[in-house]
């Protein structure tokens, strides 16, 4: 099958790429562009662990085409940080020891960074919905939700 | 897991996606995705040509238009749930929406793909039932419109045509006297139903003037409990009618035994959603 090509904004920067239609955006962020920290788990759109922002939404990227990132922006794990160090949803993850074996981690902070921009102030009922669709098989969740409770508090001091 | 290979198109409009499906034989169309790129992943589903309307604003957005309310099919799950409008004058879409997967997932899945792939533990498809929705359809002979009572006829079996777009979904504006319920249980965030229930009543005064009760994944499609329906319509609701309604939803169902459960457990679960939503609906009915 015809290889197309195709370009994006990836964490800022316009990144290119040659992709069978067929190609999830997942594996192209991987294995083309060098961008490991976007996990790969159940492949079905349950876990979560693969999810980025697509054009200011979160979601899964074992799920959709790298077709149809064309002229997107895209945010990874890797964007998250900047020169002045690592984003109040990543430090939060670390004070309030919100991972265990870290497996699902990249998943969590982009969907809670995203989520804090969709609810700024949000309750723990909401971080429990907002965050539903990322599984923990360490945690149990409770530190998971503290350190986002926790980051909403320090971006909003911000 | 990768899909099978495919021609891949993106629509630039309605009318190029009809005349790339009589164009292309075996072509599939591709909506939010999320039932259909797991299906190809497991080559349940190995379409030679897939035709992305996600580009298509045309399709997109909710629209107030008299007693009716216009929605595009491409309206996202979480569109559908920050709609000002449906909170107002279409609650059922808004709570169905809300527990349908995960929030990643109702960034993509959209209501007409919902309504249109054709598994029985697809969440609008009885909602629609309950809400006497109307479709919108466009084929390359032009537009008709069909109602959801009679679209559904099977597992991934339904009244589209060969080379046919669902293209908008039009429901009522819920008036003053009717209420809405929508019960669902689920194992987890993530799963289709074990068997959920939309109910839509109105009264007048006491007496129940009309009601649709929906069943979504304990038949091989989307059906209507007929029988309790006509057991409650034109009388006075009680608990004991209730109960007998129950009994009549439970002869109606005939569930696939799987990992949610067994036939007997499913079909009680089932009256147990229709029974809670005749509940709910009925209080806000007379609130």
């Amino acid at each position: 099958m015809a290889k197309q090509h195709i370009s994006f904004k990836l964490n800022g920067q316009q990144v290119d790429a040659l992709v069978e239609p067929r190609e999830l955006l997942v594996h192209t962020l991987r294995e083309q562009l060098s961008q490991t920290g976007t996990h790969i788990g159940c492949e079905t759109s349950h876990c979560g662990v693969c999810t980025v922002d697509l054009n200011g939404d979160s979601v899964k990227s074992c799920t959709i085409l790298a077709v149809q990132a064309n002229g997107g922006d895209v945010l990874t794990v890797e964007g998250l940080a900047d020169a002045e160090g690592l984003h109040a949803v990543q430090e939060a993850f670390i004070q309030e020891h919100g991972l265990q074996c870290g497996f699902c981690t990249p998943g969590m902070l982009v969907r809670a960074h995203r989520f804090l921009q969709e609810n700024p102030d949000p309750t723990e009922e909401e971080i429990r919905w907002g965050m539903s669709g990322n599984l923990c098989r360490c945690t149990g969740y409770q530190n998971i939700i503290k350190a986002v409770k926790s980051a909403a508090q320090k971006l909003q001091q911000a | 897991m990768i899909p099978g290979e495919f021609e891949y198109h993106a629509a630039s409009s309605v009318d190029d996606a009809i005349r790339l499906m009589s164009a292309h034989e075996d072509a599939k169309i591709l909506a939010g995705g999320h039932s259909l790129l797991p299906m190809m992943k497991l080559r349940f589903a190995e379409p030679a040509h897939l035709i992305d309307i996600n580009g298509l604003s045309e399709l997109k957005g909710i629209q107030l238009d008299g007693d009716t309310i216009r929605i595009g099919a491409m309206t996202t799950e979480n569109e559908l749930i920050a709609s000002e409008i449906l909170q107002q004058h279409c609650p059922l879409l808004v709570d169905a929406a809300k527990l349908v997967a995960d929030p990643q997932v109702r960034n993509k899945g959209t209501i007409g793909g919902d309504v249109a792939h054709g598994d029985p533990g697809n969440d609008h498809p009885a909602v629609m039932l309950a809400l006497d929705a109307e479709f919108v359809i466009r084929g390359a002979g032009g537009e008709r419109v069909q109602a959801a009572n009679g679209f559904f006829l099977g597992t991934y079996w339904n009244a589209l045509e060969e080379g046919e777009l669902l293209t908008e979904i039009r429901v009522p504006v819920s008036k003053s006297g009717t209420g809405y319920g929508y019960n669902k249980l689920k194992r987890k965030t993530g799963d289709y139903a074990t068997a959920a229930s939309p109910v839509m009543l109105s009264l007048d005064g006491d007496v129940c003037r009309d009601i649709r009760i929906g069943l979504t994944n304990v038949a091989p499609m989307a059906i209507r409990a007929e029988a309790a329906e006509d057991l409650l319509r034109g009388q006075v609701i009680t608990e004991a009618l209730i109960e007998q309604a129950a009994e009549q939803v439970m002869a109606a169902c005939e569930p696939a035994e799987d990992l949610r459960g067994d036939i007997e457990y499913k079909t009680h679960m089932a009256a147990e959603m229709a029974r809670r939503s005749i509940r709910d609906a009925l209080a806000r009915a007379r609130s």
